[in-house]
C-alpha cells in the first residue's frame, strides 16, 4: 500500500516544512521580534535530548530489562535541579566571553589553549559518531520496514546490502545537505541560529505527538488500559521477572546509579546540548521555566514506553521483531497506515533534530578549535594577509559537516549491527562524560590547569576508547575476538570488558568506573604539579569568579594598536557589514570617532574586537589572529611577577597597619583602665580624709565640750570636774592613738615604715601583750586563757609591730565581750613550717559579710565607723594584716553568727641557717 | 558564588532528595510484586516519585517571581 515514493514525499514534505519554520523564524528575528525570545521554545529546544533513541530505542530497552531505560531521564531531572548553581555560572561565563562551542569553552577557561580545543573537538567527534549511527541506523531501519507495509520483515544484514544501496547512506547524505541548508547560512557562531531553534522545538512537539498517540492507541486501543497490560504481563511466566526488575534482570543496582551519574553528565555535555542550552540561551531567565517543564517533557514521553514494551513482546513472542521497532511494528500489524506513518514522521523528527544540532555544534568545533588554529600557523599559506576568509570558514563547517555524518554511516557499517540502539548511545555518553571534570573543575576550582585538563582529558578518553569502543569494533568482527577473550597478549589482567579483573559489571558501567578514577585522577595530579602561566591564571580568575564581578579583563593586556588594523582583521571573518557595525556601535557608546585612520585603539578596545572575533572563529584562533594584527605587548611572566610583588607588598603594608592599630588599640585599653584606677583612688582619697575628719572630730567635740563647761563654771564640785578632766584626758588619748593609726597607715601605704627585724618568740609577744591588757581585762571581768608549747620556734620580724597586731585583736576581743562573762583564749602552736596565734573570744561573732569587709579601711563589725556605733578608730585589723603579710605571713578570721570570733595569725618560722642578726 | 540564594538552596536540596528516591535502599523497598492501581509497584512508585520531583522543582524555582 505505502509506496516507497510516497513515504519519501511525505519525508521531503515534512522537512521542507521544517524549513519553512526556520525561515520564517529567521524573517521574524531580522525584523527584531524573534519567536524564540521564550522561555518555552527554549525548554522545548532542550528535549532535543530526546532523539531516535528515546523514541525508538527506550521500548527496545523496556522490553529487555524493565526499567533500563529510565535513569536516562531521571539522570537529567536530578542534574537540571542543580542548573541554577552550575548551568547560571555557564551561561554567564559563555556570554561573558562569546563561547561558541563546548571545545571552545574548555579551550578558553584553559588559557585560550588552542591544543585542548583541539582535543575536545577530536573526542567529541570520535565520541558522536556512534550516535549519529544510531540515528541513522533508526531512519532506515522505520524506513525499510514501512516500505514493506502490510508485512512485517525485519531488514537484511547489513553485510548482504552493496554500500549504495543501502538506505542509510542516503539518509545521512540528505540529512547532511539539509543541515548545511539550515545550519550554516550565517558565518557568526555565537550568534543565535534563531531558525534552527525554533524548527527544533517544533519537531520536539512532533515527536512528543506522535508517541504519545501511538502509547495511547497500544494502552486503550489494543488492550484497556495500563491495568491490563501489566496484568496480562503478570499472566504470562517469562515477562513476570520483568516486573520486579532491579534483581538482577536490569543489571542491578550499580547499573541504574552508574547510568543517572552518565546521563547527568550528558545532559550538559552533549555538544548538541550545550549548543541549544548555553549557545542559543537568548535570556538567562529562561532557565527558570526549563528547569521544570524540560523534566515534565522527559516524563511525558517516558509514561508509554512500559505498555508498548509489554504490548510488543505480548504480540511478538517469538523474538522475530526486533524490540527496537515495536513503536512501528506494532501500528503497522494491526493495519494501521496513518498512525504507522505518523510514528515514522516523529522517528523522523527525532533524528533530523539531533542530527541538525549536533553536527551544526561538532563543525563549530572542528572549523574553530581544529582547523582554522592549524591554518592560521601555516605561515605558508599567508591565510593571515587574506582580505576575505568568510568563504573559507563557512566552507569548512560544510565540509565537517559530510564528513561528520559520513563517519556515522562508516561506524554504522562497521558496528552498528551488533547493538541494540541504547547500547550505541550509551558508548556516546560515556564519551562526553569525560568533558566532566575539565569543565566542572574549570569554573569552581582554579587550581585547575592547562595541563591538567589535558591529562585528564586524554586518560578518559584512552580508557574509553579501549574498554568501550575496541570492543563494540571486536563484536563487530573488525578485530580479532581473541582479545576481548584472553586479553593483549595473553594478559589476563588487562582484558578490555574486565579491566584489572574488575568483573561482573555491565560494560558502561565498566567503562564509566575506570575513565572516571583515571580522569578525575589525573586531572587533579597533573593541575597540582604544574603551575598555570599568566594566561591561564587570569583564565581561571575569570570564569571561577565570574558573578563576583566586573572583570577588567583588559587590565592585563598592554601594547598599542590601530583602530584601522584590528578593523581589518574583523572585516576578513566577519564581513564589512559586521565589522562596521560593531565598530560603528563601541565607537559611539565610548565617544570616538569612527571611521578615523588615525585612531589608537587602547586596551579595552583591542579586547573588545578579541571577544568578537572569538564570538566568530573561537577564543583560540582570535587569539591567534589578535597576536599576529596588533603589536602586542602581552603580559610577560616578569610583568606579572611585578605586579604580583606589589600586590604582596600591599598585603604586607595592610598587616603593618592591621598590627599598629591593634597596638593602639591595646595601649588605648590600658591608658583608660589606668584612669579608672586613678579615679578610684582620688574616690577613695576624698572618703578617707572625710573619714578621718569625721574621727577626729568624735573626740574633739567632747573634748572641747568638757572643757568649755570647765571654764565657764568655776564653782563645779571636785568630783565632778576630777571626772571631767580624766574624760577629756581619755579623749586625748583616743584622739592621739588615732592619729598615730593614721600615720602608720600613710607610711604602711606608702611604704615609709622602717621595719626592726628580729628574731621573735610569739610566746613572748603573746605574754607581754596579755600583761599590757591584763588592766582592761580585769576591769570588764574578762578571764584570759594561755594556751602555748613549752618551746616555740622563732619567726623573723619586728617585735613592737607585732606587740601591736596582738594589742590590736586583744582589744578587738575584749571590746566585744560581754562584761562579767567574757572569755578570751589564746593559743600558740606550730606546725610545720609556721608558728600560729589563735585569739578566740565569746563575743556574738561575725556574719559572713562581716568577715569578707572586717580587714578594709574604717570597716567595723556592727556597722561601719560613719554611724559610730562601737568604739575604735576602724584602722586597726587594716594595719595588723598589712604587718603580718609585711613578714610573710597571713591574718585571717573565722566565726559564725552568735559563736563567738577567732582571729588566727600565721607567721614563718625562721630558716636556721640565716642566723642571727640585724639587717 | 559566595552565597546561594534561597532558591539555589531549595532545588540543591531537591537535587539531593532526588539521588535518595532513586537510589539503591530506597527502590529496593519497591522493587516488589504488586500492583497499586493495575501498575507494578516499582513502576508506580519511580512514576509517581519523578513527578513529585517535578513539582517540588517548579514550586522551588517559580517562587517570589
Amino acid at each position: 500500500m505505502l509506496q516507497g515514493w510516497v513515504i519519501v514525499a511525505i519525508s521531503f514534505a515534512y522537512l521542507g516544512l521544517l524549513f519553512a519554520i526556520a525561515y520564517y523564524a529567521d524573517k521574524r528575528a531580522d525584523a527584531g521580534r524573534s519567536l524564540i525570545v521564550s522561555p518555552y521554545i527554549y525548554s522545548l529546544s532542550l528535549a532535543v535530548y530526546a532523539t531516535a533513541w528515546t523514541f525508538y530505542g527506550s521500548v527496545g530497552r523496556a522490553a529487555r530489562d524493565g526499567v533500563g531505560f529510565l535513569p536516562i531521564y531521571i539522570g537529567p531531572t536530578l542534574m537540571i535541579a542543580l542548573w541554577w548553581v552550575v548551568m547560571r555560572k555557564i551561561l554567564r561565563i559563555s556570554k561573558a566571553n562569546r563561547i561558541t562551542s563546548l571545545a571552545d569553552f574548555v579551550a578558553s577557561r584553559y588559557g585560550k589553549s588552542a591544543l585542548l580545543g583541539g582535543v575536545v573537538t577530536t573526542i567529541a567527534v570520535i565520541g558522536i559518531v556512534p550516535y549519529i549511527s544510531l540515528q541513522l541506523k533508526a531512519v532506515s531501519n522505520s524506513f525499510t520496514l514501512l516500505l514493506q507495509y502490510p508485512a512485517v520483515v525485519m531488514p537484511a544484514n547489513l553485510a548482504a546490502v552493496p554500500v549504495l544501496h543501502d538506505t542509510s547512506l542516503w539518509v545521512a547524505l540528505m540529512l547532511a545537505a539539509f543541515t548545511i541548508a539550515f545550519g550554516t547560512r550565517h558565518l557568526y557562531a555565537a550568534e543565535h541560529h534563531h531558525g534552527m531553534v525554533a524548527a527544533i522545538a517544533f519537531e520536539s512537539l512532533v515527536k512528543l505527538l506522535a508517541f504519545v498517540a501511538v502509547g495511547v492507541w497500544v494502552t486503550y486501543g489494543i488492550y484497556n488500559g495500563f491495568g491490563d497490560v501489566f496484568a496480562r504481563a503478570a499472566a504470562d511466566q517469562t515477562l513476570r521477572p520483568m516486573l520486579t526488575p532491579l534483581d538482577g534482570v536490569a543489571g542491578g543496582y550499580s547499573s541504574w546509579v552508574w547510568l543517572t551519574i552518565l546521563s547527568m553528565f550528558a545532559i550538559m555535555f552533549l555538544p548538541r546540548q550545550f549548543q541549544v542550552t548555553v549557545i542559543e540561551n537568548v535570556e538567562e531567565n529562561h532557565l527558570r521555566k526549563a528547569i521544570w517543564i524540560f523534566p515534565l517533557y522527559m516524563l511525558a514521553i517516558n509514561v508509554f514506553v512500559l505498555p508498548l514494551a509489554f504490548g510488543g513482546l505480548l504480540h511478538f513472542p517469538a523474538g522475530h521483531v526486533d524490540p527496537d521497532t515495536f513503536v512501528l511494528t506494532l501500528p503497522m500489524f494491526e493495519k494501521q497506515e496513518f498512525l504507522a506513518l505518523l510514528v515514522f514522521i516523529g522517528g523522523l523528527s527525532a533524528a533530523t533534530g539531533m542530527v541538525i544540532v549536533e553536527t551544526i555544534a561538532l563543525s563549530t568545533m572542528v572549523c574553530n578549535d581544529l582547523v582554522m588554529p592549524v591554518l592560521l600557523r601555516l605561515r605558508s599559506l599567508r591565510l593571515a594577509e587574506r582580505r576575505d576568509l568568510t568563504g573559507l570558514l563557512l566552507g569548512i563547517r560544510r565540509g565537517a559537516i559530510i564528513l561528520i555524518l559520513l563517519l556515522g554511516f562508516v561506524y554504522f557499517r562497521l558496528a552498528g549491527e551488533a547493538y541494540a540502539l541504547v547500547s550505541i548511545g550509551l558508548i556516546s555518553f560515556a564519551a562526553v562524560a569525560q568533558f566532566a571534570p575539565a569543565i566542572l573543575g574549570g569554573i569552581f576550582w582554579k587550581g585547575g590547569t592547562r595541563r591538567g585538563a589535558l591529562c585528564g582529558l586524554l586518560t578518559g578518553f584512552g580508557i574509553w576508547l579501549y574498554t568501550l569502543l575496541l570492543p563494540a569494533l571486536e563484536r563487530s568482527g573488525w578485530l580479532p575476538v581473541s582479545l576481548l577473550e584472553h586479553g593483549p597478549f595473553g594478559i589476563e589482567l588487562l582484558k578490555p570488558l574486565e579491566l584489572f579483573g574488575l568483573s561482573g559489571l555491565d560494560e558502561t558501567t565498566h567503562a564509566m568506573i575506570w575513565s572516571m578514577i583515571g580522569n578525575v585522577g589525573a586531572y587533579v595530579l597533573a593541575s597540582l604539579l604544574s603551575s598555570p602561566t599568566a594566561e591561564e591564571h587570569r583564565q581561571a580568575t575569570l570564569f571561577v569568579d565570574v558573578f563576583r564581578r566586573e572583570w577588567e579583563s583588559a587590565r592585563f593586556w598592554r601594547g598599542t594598536a590601530s583602530a584601522q588594523d584590528l578593523y581589518d582583521v574583523l572585516t576578513r571573518f566577519v564581513g564589512p557589514a559586521a565589522a562596521a557595525t560593531a565598530f560603528g556601535e563601541y565607537a559611539q557608546s565610548k565617544g570616538l570617532r569612527w571611521p578615523d585612520p588615525n585612531l589608537i585603539a587602547d586596551a579595552e578596545f583591542v579586547h573588545f574586537v578579541e571577544t568578537r572575533l572569538a564570538g566568530a572563529i573561537g577564543a583560540s584562533s582570535a587569539r591567534i589572529m589578535i597576536a599576529s594584527a596588533v603589536r602586542e605587548e602581552a603580559l610577560t611572566l616578569d610583568e606579572m611577577r611585578r605586579i604580583i610583588a606589589e600586590a604582596s607588598q600591599l598585603v604586607m603594608y595592610s598587616h603593618m597597619l592591621e598590627q599598629k592599630s591593634s597596638e593602639l588599640e591595646a595601649a588605648t585599653a590600658e591608658l583608660r583602665a589606668a584612669n579608672e584606677r586613678l579615679t578610684e583612688l582620688d574616690r577613695l582619697k576624698d572618703e578617707f580624709i572625710s573619714t578621718v575628719t569625721h574621727e577626729l572630730r568624735t573626740p574633739l567635740t567632747s573634748i572641747r565640750a568638757f572643757s568649755e563647761i570647765l571654764r565657764a563654771d568655776p564653782n563645779i564640785e571636785l568630783a565632778q570636774r576630777r571626772k571631767f578632766v580624766d574624760i577629756i584626758a581619755k579623749e586625748t588619748e583616743r584622739l592621739t592613738r588615732l592619729i598615730n593609726q593614721v600615720l602608720d597607715l600613710a607610711k604602711i601605704e606608702s611604704g615609709q615604715v622602717e621595719w626592726e627585724l628580729s628574731r621573735v618568740d610569739m610566746k613572748e609577744v603573746v605574754s607581754d601583750s596579755v600583761a599590757a591588757m591584763s588592766q582592761v581585762f580585769r576591769e570588764k571581768g574578762i578571764e584570759v586563757a594561755v594556751h602555748a608549747p613549752q618551746q616555740v620556734p622563732a619567726v623573723r620580724a619586728d617585735v613592737d609591730r607585732m606587740i601591736q597586731v596582738l594589742l590590736n585583736l586583744l582589744s578587738n576581743a575584749a571590746k566585744f565581750c560581754q562584761a562579767g562573762r567574757g572569755k578570751i583564749e589564746i593559743r600558740v602552736s606550730f606546725g610545720g613550717s609556721f608558728v600560729q596565734v589563735d585569739v578566740r573570744d565569746n563575743g556574738p561573732g561575725l556574719s559572713a559579710e562581716e568577715q569578707a569587709m572586717i580587714f578594709d579601711k574604717f570597716r567595723q563589725a556592727g556597722g561601719d565607723t560613719l554611724t559610730g556605733k562601737p568604739q575604735g578608730t576602724g584602722l586597726g585589723l587594716y594595719i595588723s594584716r598589712h604587718i603580718v603579710e609585711h613578714f610573710g605571713g597571713r591574718l585571717w578570721v573565722e566565726s559564725r553568727p552568735g559563736a563567738g570570733a577567732c582571729f588566727s595569725l600565721s607567721l614563718p618560722v625562721e630558716q636556721e641557717r640565716e642566723g642571727d642578726g640585724r639587717h | 558564588m559566595d552565597q546561594l540564594d534561597r532558591r539555589a538552596q531549595r532545588l540543591v536540596a531537591l537535587c539531593m532528595l532526588g539521588c535518595v528516591l532513586f537510589n539503591f535502599p530506597v527502590l529496593a523497598v519497591f522493587n516488589v510484586d504488586g500492583f497499586v492501581l493495575g501498575i507494578p509497584v516499582l513502576y508506580a512508585y519511580i512514576f509517581a516519585a519523578w513527578a513529585l520531583l517535578i513539582a517540588l522543582m517548579a514550586l522551588a524555582v517559580e517562587e517570589g517571581g
